[in-house]
């Protein structure tokens, strides 16, 4: 039997013995510019549909675009990052197409000249080998308004009874950043691409030119997938999965067409060039429109913007400028802290160096700070379902119980209650342990008192201990121990407690 | 007095208002006075902000009572071409698509017009988007040349030089794309000014092609207009074209032109911009202008530019590409016209193409298909792109004949003003009336149009053009032709005008 050229899918182990796998990834990520592109519009999440708009972005008549020069240092930034050349003159170009989130119908865009060309970024995979993807150029443009279809099933304009546009995101600064063909990723695609849409957002907040929030869409990835026998065939047909926003989707989806794209080929079909949308809840990729070649967006030069000219100084200024990237500081964090290649990996995947990092600087060692968090708070975070970064407690409030600890003030035990309390809201580590009367308990004459009693109490165990045998000596520090609620240190206990059956 | 205020030319007009023989109000009211009286035949104004106009004219009053220094020009009412966006005031680009509509934002010149104290006196007729060369295109009615009712004032703006002819207004603001400000000057007998391109601010025009629009003034004499063009140009942050320097001292240029001495000045007749296909009286008075500017001491030379036999042809590209992507925004999707298909399913594709088909004319309608026909794939090369070359040529030619000469001359306008209809049918013979004007627009460089006698009764336009950025020469050039040929005259041309006769105008 065979199956239905598009209906089932193939394992997609099976699908990766067959196919050679090629993708393609544009990112759009909007720029945390002050204001919009082109405009003096706010650009601020969350307001009221058209209140940050101006003649611009609405693309009311007579009204004319001017570069926002600090979209252009962002975009370059992004470039030089992105290892790629920074051309000495490039313009815009406006791309026709009518549609009503678009205020004048055409996007303000680079066509054929991008601010950055020729670059690439090297991604680490999650057993730490690195896979370098090349970038073919990072060019600037303006995002669209958003349309929100009343009246119809789930907000598709389908059965819709009209529509709002919301011009508010109209004109907000993006960088769209396309690879190159990335081949090679052979069953890894998939991965390849999650952690190749993390790498850069990564970089974006690194480079302070996004905040890069996939949730707000502040990040959105155009996913190109294609087949072909294998890696010495010409590339396939390939699909473009638009607007995909979380690094999980974009491995899935990946993942998906693969499968998909292999049974159209298994069954001896032809993969379609099209547009397909990418659904969250099925997992699955359906076609959009189909896109021919006939599409024409009749791009031509924006003749109201004169070129983009960035200096060579000011591009070296820029450079110089540069932060650490993610993963050479990661590398630089490692070493430094002599953590294990797993270890550090850990605390990557779980978000916690920035943690860590502010934990021994407030004084802690790495060893005790990673103990914390990949520890105690990873534990509680798992438990509450919450972003370790997002816990009630800071790096400096964890690197004071450390020291409250390595003071001998606290125990370990006596820590997790500390903890309790700050994150319950009651202050720092030590307010908490006056407020809460947590000090270990280090008067020697207080001990004594308690170690004298636990003594008489058990003359039995004295007898032995003076014999010689030291075993038994646990259940007097134990009974030490609860006398004092646990405030005691065990250590000094036992000292003291040998001390006393000596004498 | 009121009655001869609207013969006063604007330089005029504002020394009366600053010293104080008449007042801005009364100034204001002689020019709604005569809209009224004149402009139910002449069609010049689409919309009469007479209560605002007055409102500003009594503040200027008041300033100047109260001892405040004010502008060379406060006080003195304009008329501002309707394809400049005013705050509050009606703005339709002689397009039923926009009818109805009030900007909320006014263009970069009408602010420094308002702030500088000019009454805006209302919104001038205009081919539909400023499309076209005898504002028979406007879906407004036609616009009457003041010399002839039967004739076509010149277009685009026709409306803003009829105005400015018949009285109406002092000074008016005009759009210049392909000649639309020179050549309405030359057929209306005013002074008609296109500047650098970038040096008056683009943003609030409503553009038909970026690349070639320029707003400048339409006057009766070139001093006015280098008033007014010092107060609308210089430096736009909101225009990214904008040039980023002082504009040169037009005032002074031409009052020096106005002196009469040319020695020294290089005059070019551009070989490709006269002889064949002028009208005999055209092609008299332009080697009547020649002999007068030899008179004053400048030199005479021939220049050739070759390549401006093609900027007919690389224009009728570039403008229409342009446009044709200018114009989408206007899609009844947020201002203007919104028009549903008569039968089924109402999608925004439907609604935009309804709204688009009823409220574009025919004229914008045929410039929007060549255009997006001369961008689309597999053409753009062909057409676009060649156009594109032209155009650089054409730069080139400037840039030869310029260093044979300090500005370059021919007639404005191959004609006269025609017949109502006479090419209407025939949109060739309409666009060959820009072939003089529009290599100005292709190179960016400024043009002027100055009156320079009359043909069969008709006047008949000198134009003159500069360097980019030296519109200060073509000043004094215009002054100095103005004052010779008015000493022949033994007055302004206007006071030619038939239905002005009776009227002396006072110089």
């Amino acid at each position: 039997m065979t199956a239905a050229p598009t209906a089932d899918l193939v394992a997609y182990d099976d699908a990766v013995r067959r196919y050679d796998p090629v993708l393609g990834i544009e990112v759009h990520v909007e720029l945390g510019t002050r204001t919009k592109m082109f405009c003096a519009a706010e650009v601020e999440f969350g307001g009221e549909p058209n209140t940050q708009t101006t003649p611009v972005s609405l693309g009311l008549p007579g009204a004319l675009p001017v570069v926002n020069g600090t979209a252009v240092e962002y975009a370059i930034r992004i470039g030089l990052a992105l290892n790629c050349h920074i051309a000495e003159s490039c313009r815009f170009a406006r791309k026709n197409y009518f549609y009503p989130d678009v205020p004048k119908n055409f996007q303000t865009s680079q066509y054929d000249e991008p601010i950055a060309y020729d670059g690439w970024i090297d991604i680490e995979l999650e057993d730490g080998e690195i896979f370098r993807v090349e970038i073919e150029r990072a060019h600037m443009e303006e995002d669209a308004g958003k349309n929100t279809h009343v009246g119809g099933t789930a907000g598709r304009i389908h059965g819709a009874e009209y529509s709002l546009v919301d011009y508010n995101r109209a004109g907000i600064p993006l960088v769209e950043i396309v690879t190159k063909p990335i081949e090679g990723a052979g069953d890894r695609a998939p991965e390849v691409a999650r952690a190749y849409v993390q790498t850069l957002r990564d970089i974006f907040r690194a480079l302070g030119v996004s905040e890069a929030r996939m949730e707000r869409g502040n990040v959105r990835a155009d996913v190109n997938v294609s087949l072909r026998p294998d890696p010495t065939a010409p590339l396939g047909t390939r699909t473009e999965t638009k607007n995909v926003n979380s690094f999980r989707s974009v491995e899935r989806t990946v993942r998906h067409e693969i499968s998909r794209q292999a049974a159209v080929l298994d069954a001896g079909g032809t993969v379609v060039q099209e547009t397909r949308h990418w659904h969250e809840d099925t997992g699955i990729t359906t076609p959009g429109r189909v896109k021919s070649d006939a599409e024409d967006y009749r791009y031509f030069p924006e003749p109201d913007l004169v070129p983009v000219t960035p200096s060579r100084e000011w591009i070296e200024e820029i450079r110089a400028g540069l932060p650490e990237m993610p993963a050479a500081r990661r590398r630089r964090l490692q070493n430094e802290w002599g953590y294990a290649d797993a270890e550090m990996r850990d605390v990557v995947n779980a978000g916690a160096v920035e943690l860590i990092e502010a934990t021994v600087a407030g004084g802690t060692t790495p060893a005790g700070a990673r103990k914390w968090w990949m520890g105690e708070l990873a534990r509680r975070a798992k438990q509450d379902d919450v972003a370790l970064a997002t816990m009630a407690v800071t790096p400096a409030q964890i690197a004071e119980l450390e020291q409250l600890i390595a003071a001998g003030t606290i125990n370990d035990k006596l820590a997790r209650q500390v903890l309790d309390g700050v994150l319950a809201g009651e202050g720092d580590p030590a307010a908490v342990v006056r407020s809460r009367g947590l000090e270990v308990v280090s008067d020697d004459g207080a001990l004594l008192a308690a170690i004298d009693e636990a003594l008489a109490a058990q003359p039995d165990i004295v007898e032995k201990v003076r014999g010689g045998n030291q075993g038994p000596v646990g259940a007097i520090i134990g009974a030490v121990m609860k006398a004092t609620k646990g405030q005691a240190d065990a250590k000094r206990v036992r000292e003291l407690v040998l001390e006393r059956i000596a004498q | 007095m009121t009655s001869d205020i609207t013969r006063l030319s604007a330089s005029e007009l504002a020394a009366a208002i600053a010293d104080g023989t008449v007042s801005s109000v009364e100034a204001t009211r002689a020019h709604l006075d005569r809209i009224a009286e004149v402009d139910g035949d002449l069609n010049a104004f689409l919309h009469v902000s007479a209560d605002e106009a007055l409102t500003t004219a009594a503040g200027v009053d008041s300033r100047r009572a109260s001892g405040e220094e004010l502008g060379p020009l406060a006080g003195v009412p304009i008329a501002v071409k309707d394809v400049v966006v005013t705050q509050g005031l009606p703005t339709t680009a002689g397009s039923k698509i926009l009818e109805g509509w009030v900007p909320p934002y006014d263009a970069t010149l009408v602010e420094r017009i308002k702030a500088a104290g000019l009454p805006i006196l209302g919104k001038t007729n205009m081919d539909e988007f400023a499309m076209g060369s005898s504002t028979e295109h406007s879906a407004y009615g036609n616009t009457k040349n003041p010399w002839d009712l039967e004739r076509i004032p010149g277009g685009s703006g026709g409306g803003s030089a009829a105005a400015v002819a018949g009285l109406e207004a002092p000074l008016a603001i005009g759009t210049d794309t392909g000649g639309s400000i020179r050549q309405p000057g030359a057929v209306t007998g005013t002074v008609g000014v296109k500047p650098t391109y970038g040096g008056v601010s683009r943003y609030g025009l409503i553009a038909m092609a970026s690349s070639l629009d320029q707003a400048g003034p339409v006057t009766r004499t070139v001093l006015d207009a280098a008033l007014l063009h010092e107060l609308i140009g210089g430096h736009d942050p909101r225009d990214s074209t904008s040039i980023a320097e002082p504009i040169p001292a037009l005032v002074a240029a031409a009052r020096q032109g106005a002196t009469g001495d040319l020695r020294g000045l290089r005059v070019g007749v551009v070989k490709e911009l006269s002889g064949e296909g002028y009208q005999e009286g055209v092609s008299a008075r332009f080697t009547e202008s020649l002999d007068a500017l030899r008179a004053l001491g400048a030199e005479i030379v021939e220049v050739s530019c070759p390549h401006f036999v093609y900027a007919l042809d690389a224009y009728y590209l570039i403008m229409p590409a342009e446009a044709s992507s200018n114009l989408a925004k206007f899609d009844g999707m947020r201002f203007g016209l919104r028009v549903e298909p008569a039968e089924g399913p109402v999608t925004a594709e439907r609604v935009m193409a309804a709204t688009r088909g009823a409220g574009f004319g025919d004229e914008v309608k045929r410039r929007v298909i060549l255009g997006t026909y001369a961008l689309s794939a597999g053409y753009y090369d062909a057409y676009y792109g060649s156009a594109q070359k032209v155009r650089t040529l054409i730069q080139r030619d400037f840039a030869a004949a310029f260093a044979q000469a300090d500005v370059l001359v021919s007639p404005t306008a191959p004609t006269t003003a025609f017949k109502f209809g006479e090419k209407l049918d025939d949109p060739l013979a309409m666009y060959l009336n820009d072939v003089a004007t529009i290599p100005a627009n292709l190179a960016g460089v400024p043009g002027m149009s100055v009156p320079n006698g009359l043909s069969d009764g008709l006047p008949v336009g000198f134009q003159i053009l500069a360097p980019a950025k030296a519109d200060d020469r073509m000043y004094r050039v215009g002054a100095a032709l103005e004052a010779a040929l008015e000493k022949t005259w033994g007055g302004p041309l206007l006071a030619q005008a038939p239905e002005l006769k009776t009227t002396e105008l006072t110089r």
